[in-house]
């Protein structure tokens, strides 16, 4: 058995096209962990369908029971279930292959990958059941079936494992020498995401464990509030461990597809590093308006200590397009401000895909989280539409599609299979983007007019004649959210029909080299030198930035505008 | 070298950083004071602060204290649920409580007047949420939360629940009104 | 690995050694969180006072 092992753990291949080394172990695991988390999009990509065609006043699809039985299922799947799935897969490639080890304890890896697959089924069942509807959120004292919170802690474990294998496999890469120095700069924005997802996955254990256990009557009671803090130190940091995995992505796809190095190997990483430090503390974002915990508790945790984590993402906003402008600009594409971004592969959708999150995420998810997250313009926005309109603009505009532009540039290269339908997959980020950008839009529009997350009827239809009337604008944000939704079920579902398609039927690479060049030289320091002394000036990108800028300040303070036009409360 | 490989040089951190860099981080560093700042700068000059004055109480508790203030106040009774109607004196003290699927008592208050709000769930939690003032605010069962609301302007307001409470979140809807 | 170092003397600077080590990084990435938000927020509701 022990020998067997020792073979198995022999196994490499050099992948004709990229010159990455695949463990074959880590090989495997890395494509049934993303083609898992396909699987999990597709369905709750259809449950988002359902939710968004039921808001839909004019439409109003489902009934109640229905709705909030689809919306638990929606978010869970998507929310948790993909992107979790998805991350490990990342951790496992950004460890093993981008350090040409081998995987640490694959058998493990195994292990945590069936915890998670029988986490996340026994959840929908539970959930499709019926008498789970209790949103992902599942605040006590509102009680779920036992096997709910059971299936969500045997999906953590399975995470956890696989955090865990992640750091194991920086020592065995480490103990082997298969680097020299540093680790690189996507290894070590994937670190951070595993070492919020450690916390996150903690956190998560902290609340669940004990929540099990009064579901099944041997704890007496669950403390509301207490239940609300230590859950979103898991419900949110787990969107944290999103961020930290995109940008490593980004600086990854920037590396493929352009060369590009970091402009700053010690900016870049410190940026991550405040992430470490301060990004899981925004989960006081969703205690704004509780009770119980202080005003200095609110504004310290919310502001991740002054801001320091925003600041990061706002570097990692420059530095990413930056290193692209640099790498563009040392291969020749130097004339004007943007001749480096015109001359980008807009027809690649692992280009435009992630490029489309990066604005996306930035422009939509960034700005309107730091705003909200403000201590008192919360009073506006909690728990109305907003948040779900903010959260489709980091996690699906800025993970999801960052995540598939990936998925694009993986295929070839993890299953040998060429992508098949390329014309409609050039199209795809495009649709995908427009789509969320407007279920974003419109979500955060009726969220201003006060329109309240997971309702089914802001009509009040069955209240008795009790009432109160949203203006027209509402149902008309409404109704261009369900068509947004349309639109970016369809560009999912393509995404879905592309991905199995050409792992079913694209044509087999082999040990052939592709026609295309697959991923970029890296730029040379010559490359970088020769363009007029300065390596990494960046006009360009600094113009994109200063026009951020403007707007995420403007935004900031005509908010505060607005809450001053309130009731007074104190 | 690329952000796939090691960083080329062993020593990175001492390697300089272009001016682009540093002027954006300059610039978002401030950014992040300012933000900072604005935070507590608005708990002095801002009229609108959520107080996070709580205390511990049980829903038996709650309930008792909600309806002494009701039936000390009330005007009338109205509205479909045939709720009463309750306007407690300015500046006074003011019990609303959240349960499924109601909000209680209809409270009628004066515009320009400040009045303690005691809020608390009498089962799961609720969001209490004013339109189309557009305040809202988080309802914990067991926590009796204390703060001051001065209505603006005149007017019917409803209080809507805006955090998901079972099958009936949607029918769960109460009244503030607001007169001259 | 010492013998990669002989081209550029001098000692690997503190943050670099810092951002080098994955388990101390761990470390403080559920450390910092735990005592600002989990610590710091429950303490403040377990010492809300009764009624």
């Amino acid at each position: 058995m022990a020998n067997t092992t020792q073979m198995l753990n022999k196994v490499f291949r050099t992948c004709p096209d990229t010159g990455l080394k695949f463990h074959g172990p880590a090989e495997n695991l890395i494509k049934v962990n993303a083609v898992a988390a396909v699987v999990f999009l597709l369905v709750g990509g259809f449950f988002g369908l359902l939710v968004g065609l039921t808001r839909w006043q004019a439409v109003h699809l489902l009934g109640a029971e229905d709705f909030y039985l689809v919306l638990t299922a929606h978010g869970l799947n998507v929310l948790i279930f993909f992107l979790i799935f998805f991350e490990i897969a990342i951790l496992y490639f950004c460890s093993s292959v981008v350090l040409g080890c081998r995987l640490a304890t694959p058998k493990w890896a195994w292990v945590g990958f069936l915890l998670m697959v029988i986490g996340a089924v026994l959840n929908n069942v539970v959930v499709l059941q019926g008498n789970a509807s209790v949103m992902m959120t599942s605040y006590a004292p509102m009680a779920a079936p036992p096997l709910f919170y059971l299936s969500l802690i045997l999906f953590a474990v399975g995470a956890l494992i696989g955090c865990f294998i992640f750091f194991g496999t920086l020592v065995v890469a480490k103990n082997d020498k298969t680097y020299e120095g540093s680790i690189p700069l996507v290894t070590f924005g994937a670190m951070t995401a595993a070492i919020i997802a450690v916390f996150t996955i903690v956190s998560g254990a902290i609340i669940l464990i004990p929540t099990y256990l009064w579901s099944i009557g041997v704890v007496g009671e669950i403390d509301a509030l207490a239940y609300r803090l230590i859950w979103w130190a898991f419900g949110h940091s787990s969107q944290q461990i999103n961020v930290a995995a995109h940008v490593s992505v980004w600086y990854l796809i920037a590396a493929v597809l352009f060369g590009a190095r970091p402009l700053s190997e010690k900016v870049s990483r410190t940026a991550f590093l405040m992430y470490i430090f301060f990004l899981q503390i925004a989960s006081a974002h969703h205690l704004l308006v509780d009770p119980g915990v202080s005003s200095n508790f609110k504004m310290f945790n919310t502001s991740y200590a002054m801001y320091l984590a925003v600041m990061a993402s706002m570097v990692h906003g420059l530095t990413v397009p930056g290193s692209i402008e640099a790498a563009q600009r040392a291969r020749g594409h130097r004339a004007g401000i943007f001749t480096w971004l015109r001359k980008a592969p807009w027809g690649n959708p692992t280009f435009s895909g992630m490029f489309i999150s990066l604005v996306g995420f930035g422009f939509l998810g960034g700005i309107t989280g730091v705003v909200m997250g403000a201590e008192q313009i919360n009073l506006l926005i909690h728990n109305t539409l907003y948040v779900p309109g903010h959260f489709h603009a980091t996690v699906v505009l800025g993970t999801t599609l960052t995540f598939m532009a990936l998925t694009y540039w993986l295929v070839p290269v993890l299953f040998r299979r060429e992508i098949v339908f390329k014309g409609l997959a050039r199209w795809q980020p495009y649709l995908y983007g427009l789509g969320m950008t407007g279920v974003s839009l419109f979500l955060m529009g009726a969220g201003t007019l006060g329109v309240p997350r997971r309702h089914w009827d802001i009509g009040f239809a069955g209240t008795g004649g009790i009432t109160h009337e949203f203006p027209a604008a509402a149902y008309t944000m409404l109704a261009l959210n369900g068509l947004s939704v349309i639109l970016a079920v369809f560009a999912g579902a393509a995404f879905c029909v592309i991905i199995v398609g050409s792992l079913l039927f694209g044509k087999k690479l082999g040990d052939q080299k592709m026609a295309e060049s697959w991923i970029a030289k890296p730029v040379t320091d010559e490359e970088y030198n020769a363009n007029g002394g300065s390596a990494y000036a960046i006009p360009g990108t600094l113009v994109l930035a200063l026009v951020f800028f403007v707007s995420f300040a403007l935004y900031y303070f005509i908010n505060w505008k607005y809450l001053a036009e309130t009731w007074g409360i104190s | 070298m690329s952000s796939l490989s090691p960083p080329s040089k062993k020593i990175w951190w001492n390697e300089p950083v272009h001016k682009s860099e540093l002027m954006w981080i300059s610039l978002v560093f401030v950014w992040g004071l300012v933000m900072t700042f604005m935070m507590p700068y608005w708990h002095v000059v801002g009229k609108q602060n959520l107080g996070t004055e709580t205390y511990k109480t049980t829903p038996a508790k709650f309930q008792e204290a909600t309806e002494a203030f009701a039936a000390k106040f009330t005007v009338r009774t109205e509205g479909p649920r045939n709720h009463p109607v309750v306007a407690p004196p300015a500046g006074g003290d003011v019990y609303m409580l959240g349960r499924l699927w109601d909000w209680w008592p209809t409270i009628e208050l004066k515009k320009g007047e400040t009045y303690r709000f005691h809020l608390s769930s009498l089962d799961w939690q609720h969001g209490f949420s004013l339109q189309p003032a557009n305040i809202n605010i988080q309802v914990v069962p067991n926590y009796e939360h204390v703060f001051s609301l001065t209505p603006t302007e005149a007017g019917e307001y409803s209080v809507i629940c805006n955090e998901y409470c079972g099958i009936g979140h949607h029918l769960m809807i109460g009244k503030i009104l607001v007169v001259e | 690995m010492s013998d990669h170092d002989s081209d550029e003397s001098g000692q690997v600077p503190m943050m670099q050694k810092l951002l080098d080590n994955p388990f101390l990084l761990l470390f403080i990435g559920v450390a910092s969180p735990a005592m600002f938000y989990l610590v710091w927020g429950l303490a403040e509701i377990f010492t809300v006072p009764a009624r």
